[in-house]
């Protein structure tokens, strides 16, 4: 049983059900129950047109669901208020569907959870195994989330950036269990991008792939982080990078700057640098300049003070730091860094114990522990 | 998202505002306490927030290593120990403001008089597996 086929085809064939009238909900079981059925059936007698043998069966389980009196009723009324057949509208279905799961009225959870389901054709199991919850509790968010935009209606045209970030959300969660997250957020975003010409959709793809292509040097075997100055580059992806370069200059190319693109720019940048000593900072923080104008973002502030500690030197960072609130995430990490970088040890290594307690992770804690263990080491020596 | 333990603390928690023993309560408010509780559980599952939570018992034994070839060192509770965890319940939220909330809602439960007891929670956050994108911004 080909599972990447069906899980490639269940948004459109759920999208079709949509279109014709079927409720959210009840088109989404009706499709669950047409994949079971393909599990069953397929392997003894394939059909010539897969896609069109799941739409058949989901539209009848649909209509057998709806057959109690009050749905048929229901289901009248909307054939009722359903426009007159007119020439078809040329929209894609699957594209209504991304942007009814990053619907606003949904949490950033549900709308991860639905969008991971309805679109990517995870089953609840794989989805819940992801976000480490028991499957009852990522059930319970899928169905409710279901339950939000059942009145939703679908020719509304949606708001490409809500669907950006749920993307986003998922490619940032990692992975675990058996689905790895962070593929399948670049397996949406490839999707989305052949339906949908926009640039930022390309920024992502790129800044995604960008990152992806680093993700096996970003750990050592034993879980500790390695930070991207000492990551082998020779095991870098260059093939993701490549397709992640060319398709971020095509959309910078196209002079509508957003702040995927320009994420993308910096994460462009230190995957061309044949070692981290020739690093072009000077060009990496004119991006950063151009991500604070875009987004005002005090996390971007932050992440500009060390590029600016790069370009111009640790002091010029450190006074880039000073003028950012110092209980943002990493502050204190990146005071430890640049201290360091200036020859305050003594500072340097209180800060990264100071940090290590602040650590969001397990990975990063024991990473700045270590780095205040070397330095206090050094400094006793 | 980001998953929060809650810990019940009976002892060791500054006093609540509605400090009477439970033993003490009439027997219909200690029903409407557990009740409470349950409900409240009940009401995180279906909001797809609830991951998991038990109740501990109150004595708890101290173990130590005791050398090669020696089998553990075990004692107490000691004398001193003041705290006690009653009891625990994770959650998976979307910010650390519902969790907030959530914490806030438990320790209405209803104690002594039918009045919310007050008692304090402990809401602690869980460490979590590095996000993929870490030289990045990320909100």
């Amino acid at each position: 049983m080909n599972e990447a086929l069906l899980r490639s085809l269940t948004p459109s064939v759920l999208a079709i059900l949509v279109r014709r009238g079927a409720d959210f909900a009840a088109a989404e079981d009706a499709v669950q129950d047409a994949l079971v059925e393909a599990v069953r059936v397929w392997p003894a007698d394939p059909p010539r047109d897969p896609k069109g043998w799941l739409v058949t069966v989901a539209w009848r389980r649909f209509l057998d669901a709806t057959r109690a009196d009050a749905a048929r009723r229901r289901r009248e009324d909307l054939v009722e208020e359903e426009p007159a057949p007119g020439p078809a509208p040329a929209v894609d279905d699957t594209l209504q569907l991304y942007f009814l799961c990053a619907h606003p009225s949904l949490t950033p959870s549900s709308a991860v959870a639905l969008t991971l389901r309805a679109v990517g054709g995870l089953t609840t199991r794989q989805i819940a195994q992801a976000y480490l919850v028991p499957e009852a509790t990522m059930a319970q968010r899928i169905s409710r989330a279901k339950r939000t935009v059942s009145g939703v209606r679908f020719d509304q045209p949606g708001d490409v950036a809500t669907v950006l970030r749920v993307l986003y959300l998922v490619f940032n969660e990692g992975y675990s269990g058996d689905v790895d997250l962070a593929a399948e957020a670049i397996r949406l975003t490839r999707q989305l991008a052949a339906a949908i010409d926009h640039p930022e959709v390309a920024g992502l793809l790129a800044l995604m792939l960008l990152h992806h292509a680093r993700r096996a040097t970003r750990t050592a075997p034993d879980g500790s982080l390695v930070p991207l100055a000492e990551q082998d580059r020779g095991r870098w992806d260059t093939e993701s990078i490549a397709e992640g370069v060319g398709i971020l200059q095509a959309a910078l190319a196209r002079d509508r700057l957003g702040e995927f693109q320009a994420q993308a720019a910096i994460a462009a940048l230190h995957a061309d640098a044949p070692t981290a000593e020739e690093t072009d900072w000077v060009q990496i923080l004119e991006w950063y300049d151009e991500l604070v104008r875009l987004t005002g973002s005090p996390v971007v502030r932050l992440n500009r003070a060390v590029a600016v500690g790069e370009a111009d030197g640790p002091r010029a960072g450190l006074a880039a730091l000073a003028a950012l609130d110092d209980s943002l995430p990493r502050h204190t990490a990146v005071a430890a860094y640049l201290h360091e970088r200036d020859g305050d040890l003594a500072t340097a290594a209180r800060l990264y114990a100071e940090a290590a307690q602040k650590a969001p992770n397990l990975a990063e804690r024991d990473y700045l522990t270590r780095q205040a263990a070397r330095l206090n080491a050094r400094r006793c020596r | 998202m980001a998953k929060y333990l809650l810990l019940k603390h009976y002892r060791g928690a500054p006093a609540p505002v509605n400090d009477v023993p439970m033993d003490q309560w009439a027997p219909e408010e200690i029903s409407a306490h557990v009740q409470y509780m349950q409900d409240f559980a009940a009401r995180l599952e279906k909001t797809g927030e609830f991951v998991d939570g038990q109740a501990l018992a109150p004595e708890g034994t101290w173990v130590r290593y005791d050398g090669e070839g020696r089998p553990p060192v075990t004692d107490g509770p000691f004398a001193e120990t003041k705290d006690l965890i009653a009891g625990w319940m994770v959650i998976d939220v979307d910010s650390y403001e519902r969790a907030v909330e959530l914490a806030g809602e438990l320790s209405a439960a209803p104690g002594a008089g039918g009045k919310p007891i007050h008692e304090w929670l402990e809401l602690r956050p869980f460490l979590a597996a590095p996000p993929t994108i870490t030289e990045c911004p990320h909100r």
